[in-house]
């Protein structure tokens, strides 16, 4: 060999080629299933707005429907889901973040708290299905609530709690560590702390999980089926609280399941229109979470 | 930043000035007494109901998971010991014939075979795909990109079920009948890549977890090698990884087997072994939507379906429970 030592340890041998290779076609396969994520999300958005297009408007929003929902507008479902959130979250927003602050600032390192941990995880993972049987079990039936907005809502609020816990929890675990022993050591309880230095330092945090709570119970069908939402039913036109707690109510998603699956001859771009109200509510409330969430890192000093 | 959760660090003092059991803490500057501050007995008795309710609250996620399975077997139990059923049919026969007048037949094979060949196809779908886009995003991609992707990601998690299952209902089903000829539109093929879809983001969001949680030590280590990106993902951090990885697996695994609306409404409605990707299924979800309206309550069908219910619990918790085990095995390391 002729070559000079020194510059032959960085030539680019035939070695070194094929693992370049290899890195950009791993590099290029990678990017492409990435992509391939990307791609059917958009088209079928695009392509469900286009559907929808004829029926999308305003009127269509605050409309009730008409002839056997075959005609006409949600309105009626969309207030309904807004009931059905509202009232959920007002249940399992308290204990979502109490449970969330009891196992990040109280529970200590033993069985009884992994236990807990474990039945978080394990709520989260129950199939919705199970839930609406449990909805259908314990509060339509043993509780005697019957098929009512009330049954319906405590069955969402159980499904969604995990959802507000782990957000929580995260929020409370960037709060560093050093803030609550300056708090300790100038002689406040354990309360005192959460309430003065914890919870001011993380409530954009726990903001973003219940609107992430919001985006879920807004979409989930299977838990309200049975436990209090129906096909139809009569609303006047514009009316905010059409629905008792001890009445049955319409929801969005459901209603999107009835439309395009049960209902015949109902005017093509109808479900596209639906679908696409739902579909925007729900991406619509998660974008303002993110956005939440950026600002506030940005904000943020430590 | 120290992020160690309080609960296992360092603890507050007890019975400092916010306890009640002060001691006169002598003088403050210049010789002056200052007495101590005490809080009032209401605010203190606010503070232990608050912290009973915290407790409380921290205790809820166990008895709601505790009530979730009594009150569907306790809907189920009855039916163990009725005439027309038996265990060993219910898991192990193909024939559902829950209505029929003459020849009741409770068998959940086929149904239970119709969940196993949904969650595969859309899992042999979704996991290349998603740990692929995992290792992307964790690995390859710079800060503006990684942080665009996750929101992506974040938002395809975020779409109902529903909204899925119209998808599958109307544009999948023309794209399956025009690209595969099949008869119907709904069918495995079309409920598997629902799924598939539906599962993804879990299983990016998780794999990325898992590959954050690997040391920049091992990455520098081996670059410092001289090995490339690619070589390092699949020799140290692949391995390192291992067990995340899994995990992101199993809860793709357990969203899939656990889903509901949108294979009822994708994968068509017949109760039978499926025989080709091309074949309508039914799975123990959608069963319980489809008939639970139609199930007078107390009846046999009825606790049949809630006995389902118990048996997807079951199922649902022994995934989530080995997830939970590896990703623990992860964090031990």
């Amino acid at each position: 060999m002729s070559l000079d030592p020194a510059a032959a340890r960085f030539t680019r041998t035939a070695n070194v080629a094929r693992k370049e290779r290899a890195e950009s076609l791993a590099r290029a396969i990678f990017m492409l299933m990435s992509v391939a994520m990307i791609i059917p999300l958009v088209a079928i958005v695009t392509y469900l707005l286009v559907r929808a297009a004829p029926s999308l408007s305003w009127e269509f929003l605050v409309d009730v429907p008409r002839k056997g929902m075959r005609e006409g507008g949600i309105w009626p479902a969309f207030v309904g889901t807004l009931n059905l959130v509202g009232l959920s979250l007002a249940v399992s927003a308290p204990i979502g973040v109490l449970a969330a602050i009891y196992l990040h600032e109280y529970a200590k390192d033993n069985w009884f708290n992994r236990v807990i941990n474990l039945a978080v995880i394990n709520l989260a993972g129950v199939p919705s299905i199970v839930h609406a049987l449990f909805g259908l079990g314990a509060f339509v039936y043993a509780a005697k609530f019957g098929y009512s907005v009330l049954a319906a809502s405590l069955t969402l609020a159980i499904m969604t709690l995990p959802v507000i816990i782990a957000s929580t929890r995260e929020a409370l675990a960037s709060v560093p560590m050093a803030f609550r022993a300056a708090c300790w050591n100038v002689g406040a309880s354990r309360w005192q702390t959460i309430r003065g230095v914890v919870l001011p330092n993380s409530i954009s945090g726990i903001l973003t999980g219940v609107i992430l709570q919001v985006s879920r119970a807004a979409g989930e069908t299977a838990p309200i089926m049975f436990t209090g939402a129906v096909f139809y039913k009569a609303v006047k036109r514009g009316d905010l609280f059409p629905f008792g707690l001890n009445d049955q109510c319409m929801a969005l998603s459901m209603h999107l399941y009835t439309v395009s699956t049960q209902v015949p001859n109902v005017r093509e771009s109808i479900p596209y229109a639906t679908a696409i109200v739902l579909l925007g509510s729900v991406l619509m409330v998660n974008a303002t979470a993110i956005a939440l969430r950026v600002w506030l890192r940005h904000r943020k000093r430590w | 930043m120290n992020t160690e959760a309080p609960g296992r660090g360092r603890t507050p003092p007890e019975g400092g000035p916010g306890g009640d059991g002060a001691v006169a803490v002598g003088s403050v500057g210049l010789g002056a007494k200052v007495p101590r501050p005490r809080r009032s007995t209401a605010s203190l008795l606010a503070e232990r109901a608050l912290e009973v309710a915290i407790r409380a609250s921290g205790v809820s996620a166990i008895v709601f998971v505790l009530a979730i399975f009594f009150f569907i077997f306790r809907e189920a139990a009855p039916v163990l010991f009725s005439r027309d059923f038996s265990l060993p049919e219910f898991l192990f026969s193909t024939q559902w014939y829950p209505t029929s007048v003459s020849n009741v037949r409770y068998g959940t094979l086929a149904l239970t075979l119709g969940t196993l060949s949904v969650t595969v196809v859309a899992i042999v779908l979704a996991i290349p795909f998603g740990l692929g886009a995992a290792i992307f995003v964790s690995e390859f991609c710079g800060p503006r990109l990684k942080e665009t992707l996750k929101i992506v990601i974040e938002l395809l998690a975020a779409i109902p079920s529903v909204v899925w299952g119209f998808i599958g209902l109307t544009v999948m089903s023309k794209l399956t009948i025009s690209l595969t000829g099949a008869p119907v539109g709904v069918n495995l093929l079309n409920g598997g890549l629902i799924l598939g879809l539906m599962s993804v983001p879990i299983i990016v969001s998780i794999g990325e977890d898992a590959l954050k949680a690997v040391p920049d030590s091992y990455r520098e280590a081996s670059l410092a090698m001289g090995a490339t990106r690619w070589q390092t993902v699949y020799r140290v951090l692949i391995p390192a990884a291992r067990n995340g990885l899994l995990a992101a697996a199993l809860l793709g695994v357990g969203r899939a087997v656990g889903e509901t609306i949108a294979v009822l409404m994708a994968t068509g409605h017949a109760v039978h072994v499926p025989h080709s990707l091309l074949d309508s299924v039914r799975t123990l979800t959608a069963n319980i939507a489809a008939e639970l309206g139609e199930a007078p309550a107390g009846s046999d069908h009825y606790r049949v379906l809630f006995l389902t219910g118990t048996l997807l619990f079951v199922i649902t918790f022994v995934v989530n429970f080995t997830a939970d085990l590896a990703i623990r095995g992860v964090r031990r390391r």
